[in-house]
C-alpha cells in the first residue's frame, strides 16, 4: 500500500485562500482517485504561503481489473456487422464466445479492462485537479496558458512504498514533477530531496518552514500571550487575524512593542482597528485600564539582530499610521465641539442612500419620525429617541469613519459624549446597528432599541416599497439580517409591537402583508434553531395578532409544551378526527354545520358529557386567550380529550335520523371551533 | 543574490537610491527609459507600460516617472504626502520566472538586506478603472511598510495580455525615506549630503508643493479644465478615426501613441477636476468611464500596429 505526497510550490498565495485551497486539493484528488478505482486509508492537507500539500496514506497500488461482457451480432449476421463488432471490441471473432439464445447463436465478447497502476491514475488526477482548480481568482504568467492563483513553480509528486520513493511521471505546461522542494525563501532557499511525508515535514522544519497552519497559529498565539504576560498586558484575541497572519508566514517570529505615549489617548477601538487593518498587528490591552498599550507583530524571519531592525521599522510605520488616526480624531473632536454632532452630519443631505429612496438625510428624517412612534412602546422618551435618531448616522461624515468604515457607530458614541449629548444618545449611536449577526448581543437600552427598530423597519419597508426584495441567495441590502435584527430586538426585550401598524407608519407604499410573511419566514428559521417545530409555528401564525411576534412566540411555546404531553397528543387525534368527519360531511352535503347543536337531541351519556365539557372548555378558553394565558387555554382544551375519545368510541355520527346526525355534526363543529380558538391545530403534523 | 548584500553600503541620498535602481535594472537587461513628457497619475500611464504591455512582442524597460495626484497635496507639510512624487517602474514581458528574485535583488541593491528585514508578499490585486486594466499580485512589505506593488498584468485597455507582463512599481520617496532613515520627506538629502551645494528634497520641492497645492485645490479654473477634457476626448477620437493610410507617405500609419497622449491628458484633467471637488459621486463614475473608453480605443489601435506583433527574424 503506497503513500502519496504532493506539493504544489508557487509564489505567495493570498492568505485568505490557503486553507480552502488545501481542502479543495484534498477533496478533488481523493475523489478522482476513488472514481478511478483506488482506495486509501487516510488523507491530510496543509498550506503555507508558498505551498499546497496533500498526503495520502495506504493508497492501493493499482485499480482492480474489471471485466465486461458485451453482446454482439448473431453469428450468422452480415460480415459488416461482425467486422464492426471486432473493431468495437478490439478482438477477433475466434475469441468471441458463441452463445445459444432464443434468437439463435449470438457473439459475446468478454472484455478485460486491466487495472491501472496508481502512478498513472495519480498523474491524470493531478493534472485535472491543477487545470480545473477552483481558485476564487486565478491568473496566467509569462508565455504560459496554465492558470494558478500566482505563478506555479514546481510540482513534487511521490509514491512511496516498501521499495522507496518514486516520482510520479507528470508534466503540465513544462512543469515536470520531481522529488525536490525548497525551504524558507530567505533562511533556507537551497533545494533538497525528500523521500516521503515524514521526511518532507522534518526537513521542512529544519529549513525553517512550519508546514501546518494550525501549528503556526498555535505558535503565534502562545508566543503573543507570553509576551503580553511579560509586559503585564493581555492579548486581545482576534481569531480572524490569527488565521490570516498564520497564512502570511512560513516561520512565525513573534515580536512585541509598546504604543507610544502620544497615542495612548486614542480610543482603544481606533488603535485596534488601525493596527489590524493596516499592519496586521495584534493589540495588547492593559486589563486594569482597558487601554491598548502594546502591539504584537509576526515576522517571517529570524534576523541576526534578534528582530531589532524589523521592530524598529514596524514601530516607525505604526507611528505614521497612528499619527494619521490621531489627526482624524482631533479634527473630528474639534468639529463636533464647534458644530455639534448633528452639524457633523449636515453633509449627509448630499449623500445618496439609494437613488429611489433619497439621501441619507431623508432617511434620517424618516427614522426620526418612526423612532418617535416606537419610543412609547419600548419605554423610551419620544423626544430623546428622536434626538438620538437625528445624530446616530452623523459619524458617517467623520474623517475617522471615512478611513475606517468598521468604526461607524463606535465613533458616533465617542463624538456624542464629546458634544455633551445625553448618555442614552451616545449609547444609541454605538448600539443602533445591533444586532448585526445571529450571535451579536441585542441592545436593551430603550432609546437604542427604539432607534435600532426604526432604522431597520425603515430600511425594510423602503426596499419593499421599491420592490428590491431579497431573492434566492441575493440579498445585497442585507434585508434578511435587518428582519432578523427586528425579530431579536422584539423577542429579547419582550416588546409588544404591532408590526403591521409600524410598517404602515414607516412607509405606506410597502406591501405590509407581504413584508409580514417575510418576517414570518425569518421567524420560523429563528424558532426552528430554538427547537420549535415549523408546524407548531404554522399553527399559531394563522391566529389573529400574528404581527405581534412576542405573542406569536408565547403561543408557539405553549403549544409546543402542550403537544409534548399525553393529552396534547391525543387531543390532536380527536381534533383531526372531528375535523375530517366534519369536512367530508360538509363537502358531501354542501352545507356548513356550524350552529345549533342542542343537548336535547343527545341520545347517549357520551354525547351529553361532551356537551357539558364543551360548555366548560369554551367558558374557560375565551377569557384565557384574552388574558394571553395560553397554558390555561391549552389546559382547558386538554379537558376535552376524555369526552372526545369517549364520544368517538360510543357514538356513531351517521345515523338514519337526520336530526340526530345534524346535531352530532354541529357538535363536532363546536369541538373544532373550541380548538381553533387556541391554535390552528389542523396544521400540526402526525 | 544574498552573497554580496553584506558588503553593499547604504545609499545616502534620494538620487543615489534612483541611480542604484537604474544601474541594477540596466544590469538585468532592461532598457532604461526616461520619464514620459506628460502629466500622469502613475508610472503605469507611461506608454512604455500601458501600450507596450499589449501584443506579442517581448519588452523590458525601467524608468523613473514623475507622478501627480492633485488630491494628495498637503502644501508640503505632511511628512509622507505629496501631490508630485516619483515612481520607479519596471515592466518586463513576458514576465520572467525569477521576477520575484530579481525584485528582491533590487532591494538588496539599495541596501535592504533580506536577512535583516522582514520582506513579505501580501495579496493586493491591482485594478485601474480608467485604463480598463487589472492584474494579480501583491504589495511588498518591508518591516510592515508597503515598499512596492508587484503585478502580473492580465488585461489592459480591455485586451488580454498575452504574454503576461510583470510590473514593479516602487514609491521612491517612501522607499528612500525608509532606507535613509528620514522621517519627513522634505528633510531627505536629494544629492550627496557632503556636496558643495547640498540640496534636500525640501530645497527642491517644498515651494512647488505649496504652489501646486494652492493651485490644485483653489485656483485651477474648472470651466477651462472641463473644456480641455472635452477637447482631449474629441481629439483622441479624431486621431483614431483618421484613415490608416497616410496620404503623404502612402504607408499604413496608425497613430496609437498621439491618440494615447490625449487619453493621458483627459485622465489628468479628470484628476484635477476631482481635486477641485467639482465632480459629484455619480458624475465620477461617468468620467472614469469616458477615460476608460479612450484607453480602450487606444489599446484597440495599438494592437493593430507593428510594435504589437511578434518580431520577424531577418
Amino acid at each position: 500500500m503506497p503513500d502519496l505526497l504532493i506539493e504544489l510550490f508557487s509564489e505567495e498565495i493570498p492568505a485568505r485562500m490557503q486553507r480552502r485551497a488545501a481542502q479543495d486539493l484534498k477533496t478533488r484528488m481523493t475523489d478522482a482517485l476513488v472514481v478511478a478505482g483506488l482506495t486509501y486509508a487516510s488523507a491530510g492537507a496543509f498550506s503555507t504561503p508558498r505551498r499546497l500539500v496533500l498526503t495520502v496514506e495506504g493508497l492501493s497500488a493499482a485499480s482492480p481489473t474489471r471485466r465486461e461482457e458485451r453482446k454482439g451480432p448473431r453469428a450468422d449476421a452480415p460480415e459488416a456487422a461482425i467486422a464492426g463488432f471486432e473493431r468495437a471490441t478490439n478482438m477477433t471473432r475466434d475469441t468471441f464466445e458463441r452463445r445459444e439464445t432464443p434468437k439463435g447463436v449470438v457473439f459475446f465478447a468478454q472484455i478485460e479492462h486491466p487495472g491501472r497502476p496508481a502512478a498513472e491514475i495519480v498523474a491524470a488526477a493531478l493534472e485535472t485537479t491543477i487545470r480545473d482548480f477552483p481558485w476564487p481568482k486565478s491568473m496566467r504568467w509569462g508565455n504560459g496558458t496554465l492558470r494558478w492563483v500566482r505563478p506555479l513553480h514546481a510540482i513534487l509528486c511521490l509514491l512511496v512504498d516498501e521499495h522507496g520513493a518514486a516520482v510520479v511521471p507528470l508534466e503540465i505546461d513544462g512543469l515536470v514533477a520531481g522529488n525536490t522542494t525548497r525551504g524558507h525563501r530567505f533562511m533556507a532557499p537551497a533545494p533538497f530531496t525528500v523521500t516521503g511525508f515524514d521526511d518532507y515535514r522534518a526537513k521542512l522544519a529544519r529549513a525553517k518552514v512550519v508546514l501546518d497552519p494550525e501549528e503556526r497559529a498555535n505558535i503565534i498565539a502562545a508566543e503573543a500571550t507570553n509576551m503580553a504576560f511579560a509586559r503585564d498586558l493581555e492579548l486581545v484575541e482576534d481569531a480572524g487575524l490569527l488565521a490570516e497572519v498564520s497564512g502570511l508566514v512560513e516561520w512565525p517570529v513573534v515580536l512585541a512593542g509598546p504604543i507610544e505615549e502620544d497615542f495612548l489617548g486614542l480610543p482603544p477601538e481606533v488603535l485596534q482597528t488601525s493596527m489590524r487593518e493596516h499592519q496586521k498587528f495584534f493589540s495588547l490591552r492593559n486589563p486594569r485600564t482597558a487601554r491598548i498599550e502594546g502591539f504584537v507583530t509576526v515576522a517571517n524571519i529570524e534576523a541576526p539582530d534578534g528582530g531589532e531592525t524589523i521592530l524598529k521599522g514596524n514601530r516607525k510605520v505604526l507611528s505614521a499610521r497612528l499619527s494619521d488616526a490621531r489627526f482624524f480624531w482631533e479634527n473630528d473632536l474639534a468639529r463636533v465641539k464647534a458644530e455639534g454632532l448633528e452639524g457633523m452630519g449636515a453633509g449627509l443631505a448630499n449623500v445618496t442612500f439609494h437613488n429611489k429612496l433619497g439621501s441619507q438625510k431623508a432617511r434620517i428624517d424618516r427614522i426620526e419620525a418612526l423612532a418617535r412612534e416606537i419610543a412609547p412602546r419600548v419605554g423610551a422618551q419620544p423626544d430623546l429617541a428622536a434626538e438620538a435618531a437625528r445624530v446616530v448616522k452623523s459619524d458617517l461624515q467623520s474623517e475617522m469613519v471615512g478611513e475606517f468604515p468598521e468604526l461607524q457607530g463606535i465613533m458616533g458614541g465617542y463624538y456624542a459624549r464629546a458634544a455633551g449629548l445625553p448618555e442614552a444618545v451616545a449609547e444609541a449611536c454605538k448600539g443602533h446597528y445591533s444586532p448585526l449577526g445571529p450571535g451579536d448581543a441585542v441592545p436593551d437600552a430603550p432609546v437604542t432599541v427604539a432607534v435600532a427598530l426604526a432604522d431597520k423597519i425603515d430600511t425594510l419597508t423602503g426596499f419593499w416599497a421599491i420592490d428590491e426584495k431579497p431573492t434566492g441567495s441575493k440579498d445585497p441590502f442585507a434585508l434578511r439580517r435587518a428582519a432578523l435584527g427586528v425579530i431579536r430586538l422584539v423577542l429579547v426585550n419582550k416588546l409588544r409591537l404591532p408590526l403591521l401598524e409600524m410598517f404602515e407608519k414607516a412607509n405606506s407604499g410597502a406591501d405590509a402583508g407581504d413584508l409580514l410573511s417575510f418576517f414570518h419566514d425569518r421567524l420560523k428559521v429563528f424558532l426552528r434553531d430554538e427547537g420549535i417545530r415549523h408546524d407548531v409555528i404554522d399553527a399559531v401564525l394563522g391566529m389573529p395578532g400574528a404581527d405581534d411576534l412576542t405573542l406569536v412566540v408565547k403561543r408557539a411555546e405553549a403549544l409546543a409544551a402542550f403537544l409534548k404531553t399525553d393529552d396534547g397528543e391525543n387531543l390532536i387525534q380527536g381534533f383531526k378526527r372531528a375535523n375530517n368527519i366534519l369536512t367530508q360531511a360538509e363537502a358531501r352535503d354542501g352545507v356548513e354545520y356550524s350552529y345549533g347543536a342542542d343537548p336535547k337531541f343527545a341520545e347517549s351519556d357520551a354525547e351529553r358529557t361532551l356537551f357539558a365539557a364543551l360548555d366548560r372548555a369554551e367558558a374557560a378558553i375565551a377569557p384565557a386567550m384574552t388574558a394571553e394565558d395560553f397554558a390555561a387555554a391549552m389546559a382547558a382544551m386538554a379537558e376535552l380529550r376524555g369526552p372526545i375519545d369517549a364520544f368517538f368510541t360510543e357514538v356513531q355520527i351517521n345515523t338514519d335520523n337526520a336530526v340526530v346526525r345534524r346535531n352530532r355534526l354541529n357538535l363536532l363543529h363546536r369541538i373544532r371551533a373550541a380548538c381553533l380558538a387556541v391554535a390552528d391545530l389542523g396544521r400540526i403534523e402526525g | 543574490m544574498t552573497a554580496d548584500t553584506e558588503t553593499v553600503s547604504h545609499p545616502r541620498s534620494f538620487q543615489e537610491v534612483i541611480l542604484r535602481l537604474q544601474a541594477y535594472w540596466a544590469g538585468k537587461g532592461c532598457a532604461v527609459l526616461q520619464p514620459y513628457d506628460m502629466e500622469v497619475g502613475a508610472g503605469t500611464f507611461h506608454p512604455a507600460t500601458t501600450l507596450r504591455s499589449l501584443g506579442a512582442r517581448p519588452w523590458a524597460a525601467a524608468y523613473v516617472q514623475p507622478s501627480r495626484r492633485p488630491t494628495d497635496g498637503r502644501y508640503g507639510e505632511n511628512p509622507n504626502r505629496l501631490q508630485h512624487y516619483y515612481q520607479y517602474q519596471v515592466i518586463i514581458k513576458p514576465s520572467p520566472p525569477d521576477l520575484q528574485d530579481l525584485y528582491l535583488g533590487s532591494l538588496a541593491a539599495i541596501g535592504i538586506d533580506p536577512a535583516m528585514h522582514d520582506i513579505r508578499f501580501v495579496e493586493d490585486d491591482w485594478e485601474s478603472p480608467t485604463l480598463g486594466a487589472w492584474g494579480l499580485g501583491w504589495e511588498v512589505w518591508c518591516d510592515g511598510m508597503e515598499v512596492s506593488q508587484f503585478t502580473y498584468f492580465q488585461q489592459v485597455g480591455g485586451h488580454d495580455c498575452r504574454p503576461v507582463a510583470g510590473e514593479l512599481t516602487y514609491g521612491l520617496e517612501r522607499l528612500a525615506m525608509y532606507v535613509l532613515g528620514i522621517d519627513h520627506v522634505m528633510d531627505m538629502p536629494f544629492n550627496a549630503p557632503e556636496a558643495p551645494i547640498a540640496l534636500s528634497y525640501g530645497d527642491i520641492f517644498a515651494q512647488t508643493e505649496r504652489e501646486y497645492s494652492r493651485f490644485n485645490f483653489d485656483q485651477a479654473d474648472t470651466a477651462t479644465l472641463f473644456e480641455h477634457f472635452e477637447h482631449a476626448e474629441a481629439e483622441c477620437a479624431r486621431i483614431l478615426a483618421a484613415p490608416e493610410i497616410d496620404p503623404r507617405t502612402g504607408r499604413a500609419i496608425i497613430m496609437a501613441h498621439p491618440a494615447y497622449d490625449q487619453c493621458i491628458k483627459a485622465s489628468h484633467l479628470f484628476n484635477l477636476l476631482d481635486a477641485r471637488g467639482v465632480i459629484s459621486v455619480t458624475e465620477r463614475q461617468s468620467y472614469i468611464g469616458r477615460v476608460r473608453a479612450l484607453a480602450k480605443a487606444c489599446a484597440d489601435a495599438f494592437v493593430q500596429t507593428e510594435a504589437a506583433q511578434p518580431k520577424v527574424d531577418a
